[in-house]
């Protein structure tokens, strides 16, 4: 059964909500409005995660603990982690981009469930700033973003209780918002549009909502139990009575691990919307594509216990879990062959949109080619919590993630506000950011194969020349975000005006006015069945035309 | 027949392998060699260094190549060429990276098991009776001296207990109950850890040994090691495990089995049993 959505006479919509940038700070059901809350909240506590990594990385400048108390160090750090990934990077690639792009590209007026929509943005705000205040009530959490007891046990009770208050929020959050994706995707599809007609970004959507829904519910159950130990003091993961830390590792990683896909399967699914319009090719392998999606989602589900190679796991395990892994390599190299076909015979713009995607290719193959050799249970075993995986995870959840946020942003931008970017400063800022990043990174596989663990405050002093460039890298990064920023504002002031489709593309979201009006088309929705058509003129113009149609009809 | 783009790339191509090969064997990023587990190790590191470098180029140079190649020129306004796919291309490049995953899973499988991680637990230690037969013993690795060093190929493990605390290692002899802060062990012998911890999590991690595992508060864990060269190295503590968990560490002082003797008998509480 598909629903088809005729247009609503009443705007019903427009009635409820205030307009101008209040609606930002309104329970508005439009899921363009929520997708930019999504967007903007993200980026407010990607500045404050990234102060707390400014923190970090001042710390490290000398071996000695000497810039922050050694408690505040691992609330710091603890901060940071969660911020970046339940704050930033979980609602930005899922929250923000889904909201304002899925609807388009199946050709509905909105998300199947509008006002559970706007309470799982809603949810982020409160659980963020409680989080964030638990700092100054007897301190934030201290056991880092993995909380393994008994040190979460053990550690202040409030600043845990806290932090686990706020990720249960953010868990519910994200579980809500999958069902949503899941509901408008497969269910509010406009009349004949088939399955696999969808703009990649759906299917990458879909496989990451159904991640989030199995996965999600685990965390919060083992939160939950983790909870009980802290304030009723039973005994499920305390060895003191009886408990066992190594269910909790399991459990968490179990949705944890997905998690990494939840951050970067979105990113995929961006990246071939992006790729295409500004290389003017149809995306390479579209069936291909989708089917490693789906490879991804089952084998991203089996493979949690990698993380806990050195935890105490029988050599079996040890072995299944290393070839799971391993596989995962098989259709993640197939997306990238896939978009470096995309490139190849292409006609390509080199603007902002495109150099953040192809550094994130670039910094994601490094981080994908470091994860195989992680899943190795002999190599892991040496550089296991070291700092070699803070660089394997940065190349990914940065390089990766965050880079096709920019790389999105530079690209939707037009669409979100009817203002174009400065390319030139886009430009200089993915310049910095790509040298900064790798400057900071790079340098950090070495420290974890020749002795530096992670999440110290202090280290021995033959690190301390490269601690200092990977922190030369960290303030290069900080730097890049003035750039970006100051672009923004310019652009919201005076910026030129887009029109409605500067790309010229030929995914649904453009073949309407740039900012498109509440419920997305003033006609009907157009079918786009080859949203990647590139190089086929005819069809183009077609489906431009019948847009210009519509508004002129109405 | 062959058109000078497949020539190229062909050559390319070559010349990408080769370099791989060489940075894998010549540029060295790891620390010391100092167990019998740390030339295995750095073996599979080549050979993931040398795959992963040629792969990283590769797949880099392709991208830029293609930036630069096939970027827009100035007045034009064509869309490329409506390419959609190419069944026997994405086959080459499902298989490609199959069979790499493949090879690379059979072969750290092969390193594994020289390491002795597929051994049964514990078969080397003879002093399992200290612990209770109920409590499983969780692996760390097993031991790898009856192959590796010849020397001592018949000689029994010398065992140590680790016990972890918040923030230190103390280590404790059976045989002659030294209880010392350093982990002092005679070189080329064998050893077996018996390591648990007090209160939280932490981790016994020597970087020159390749050899980390955690150390869990009520579940003992086992770990194997033969050093192979005299000398200091350092016992971090990997796993974050509170405040002081950078400054956490100890040192392990691999001597020759003349000096282990005599610093064994100076701190060894059973001096008489020895005449």
């Amino acid at each position: 059964m598909t629903l088809s959505f005729p247009p609503s006479e009443k705007k019903p919509l427009e009635g409820l909500q205030p307009k101008g940038w209040l609606r930002y700070l309104s329970f508005s059901l439009d899921h363009k409005v929520i997708g930019l809350q999504y967007l903007i909240c993200g980026f407010i506590f990607y500045l404050i995660g990234g102060a707390l990594a400014g923190a970090i990385r001042i710390e490290l400048t000398s071996p000695l603990s000497d810039f922050l108390e050694r408690d505040v160090y691992n609330q710091v750090l603890t901060l940071h982690g969660t911020i970046m990934i339940f704050l930033w990077i979980v609602p930005v690639v899922n929250g923000a981009f889904g909201n304002y792009l899925i609807p388009f590209y199946v050709g509905a007026r909105d998300m199947a469930f509008p006002r559970l929509n706007a309470v799982a943005f809603w949810l982020i705000p409160p659980a963020g700033l409680m989080l964030i205040t638990s700092y100054f009530i007897n301190g934030a959490a201290q056991s880092g973003w993995t909380a393994y007891p008994p040190l979460s046990i053990t550690t202040p009770a409030a600043g845990q209780i806290i932090w686990i208050l706020s990720v249960l929020l953010l868990g519910g959050s994200s579980i809500f918002g999958g069902i949503n994706f899941i509901a408008t995707i497969l269910k509010l599809r406009r009349p004949g549009l088939k399955l696999m007609q969808l703009p990649m970004y759906c299917w990458a959507m879909l496989g990451t909502s159904i991640l989030v829904v199995l996965s999600t519910p685990v965390l919060a159950g083992t939160l939950i139990l983790l909870s009980f130990d802290i304030v009723a003091h039973t005994g499920f993961f305390n060895p003191e009575l009886g408990g066992n830390v190594i269910v909790y590792q399991h459990l968490f990683w179990f949705y944890s691990h997905p998690a990494v896909y939840i951050m970067v399967l979105p990113a995929f699914g961006l990246v071939s919307e992006i790729l295409p319009v500004h290389c003017r090719k149809p995306l390479f392998g579209y069936i291909t594509m989708v089917y490693s999606i789906m490879g991804i989602v089952v084998l991203g589900l089996v493979v949690w216990a990698h993380h806990m190679f050195t935890s105490g796991t029988p050599p079996w395990m040890r072995l299944f879990f290393t070839i799971a892994t391993a596989f995962i390599a098989v259709p993640t190299g197939i997306k990238f062959f896939n978009w470096v076909a995309t490139l190849w015979g292409g006609k390509i713009s080199l603007n902002s949109a495109i150099l953040f995607s192809c550094g994130f290719i670039i910094n994601f193959v490094l981080g994908g080619i470091t994860g195989v050799a992680l899943a190795q249970v002999p190599f892991d075993i040496h550089v296991h919590d070291t700092y070699f995986v803070v660089a394997h995870f940065h190349y990914i959840v940065y390089g990766g993630s965050v880079f096709v946020i920019f790389s999105s942003i530079y690209h939707w931008f037009p669409k979100f506000t009817g203002k174009l970017l400065n390319e030139n400063l886009g430009r200089f800022h993915f310049l910095i950011t790509f040298i900064g990043f790798n400057l900071c990174f790079a340098p950090q596989h070495w420290l974890g194969l020749n002795g530096m663990p992670r999440r110290v405050a202090e280290y021995d002093p033959q690190f301390t020349f490269v601690n200092q460039l990977s922190s030369i890298g960290a303030l290069l990064m900080a730097l890049s975000t003035l750039p970006f920023l100051w672009n923004v504002l310019q652009s919201l002031l005076k910026g030129p005006k887009s029109g409605d489709n500067p790309w010229k593309a030929l995914t649904p979201e453009w073949l309407t006015s740039s900012p498109p009006p509440v419920e997305n088309w003033l006609g009907e929705a157009p079918l786009v069945t080859e949203p990647y058509g590139y190089g086929k003129k005819k069809k183009i113009v077609l489906a431009i035309k019948s847009e210009k149609e519509d508004k002129e009809n109405i | 027949m062959l058109s000078p783009i497949t020539i190229i790339s062909f050559l390319v191509s070559i010349c990408l392998i080769i370099g791989g090969i060489w940075v894998g064997n010549n540029v060295n990023l790891l620390p010391a060699v100092a167990s019998t587990n740390a030339p295995i190790y750095d073996e599979l590191f080549k050979v993931l260094f040398a795959i992963g470098t040629i792969l990283f180029i590769g797949m880099s140079g392709l991208v830029i190549f293609s930036l630069i190649k096939f970027r827009r020129k100035p007045g034009d306004v064509d869309d490329g060429e409506s390419i959609e796919g190419n069944l026997s291309l994405e086959i080459l490049w499902t298989a490609i990276p199959a069979i790499v995953v493949l090879f690379v899973g059979l072969y750290s499988y092969d390193i594994y098991d020289r390491m002795g991680g597929m051994e049964s637990l514990g078969s080397h230690n003879n002093h399992s009776h200290h612990i209770n037969e109920e409590r499983r013993i969780w692996g760390g690795i097993g031991s790898s001296n009856s192959i590796e060093s010849p020397l001592n190929a018949s000689s029994t493990p010398l065992t140590v207990d680790l016990s972890a605390m918040q923030f230190a290692f103390i280590f404790h002899y059976p045989e002659g109950d030294i209880i010392s802060g350093e982990l002092h062990v005679p070189v080329d012998k064998p050893i077996a850890l018996t390591m648990e911890s007090k209160d939280v999590i932490h981790a016994f991690w020597v970087p020159e040994f390749r050899l980390k595992q955690d150390v869990i508060p009520g579940q003992p864990t086992i770990l194997n090691f033969t050093p192979t060269k005299v000398g200091r190295f350092p016992i971090i503590c990997a796993e974050l495990c509170g405040p002081y968990h950078g400054g956490m560490r100890a040192t392990v002082v691999v001597e020759k089995e003349e000096d282990y003797q005599q610093w064994y008998k100076q701190n060894a509480k059973q001096v008489d049993l020895e005449v």
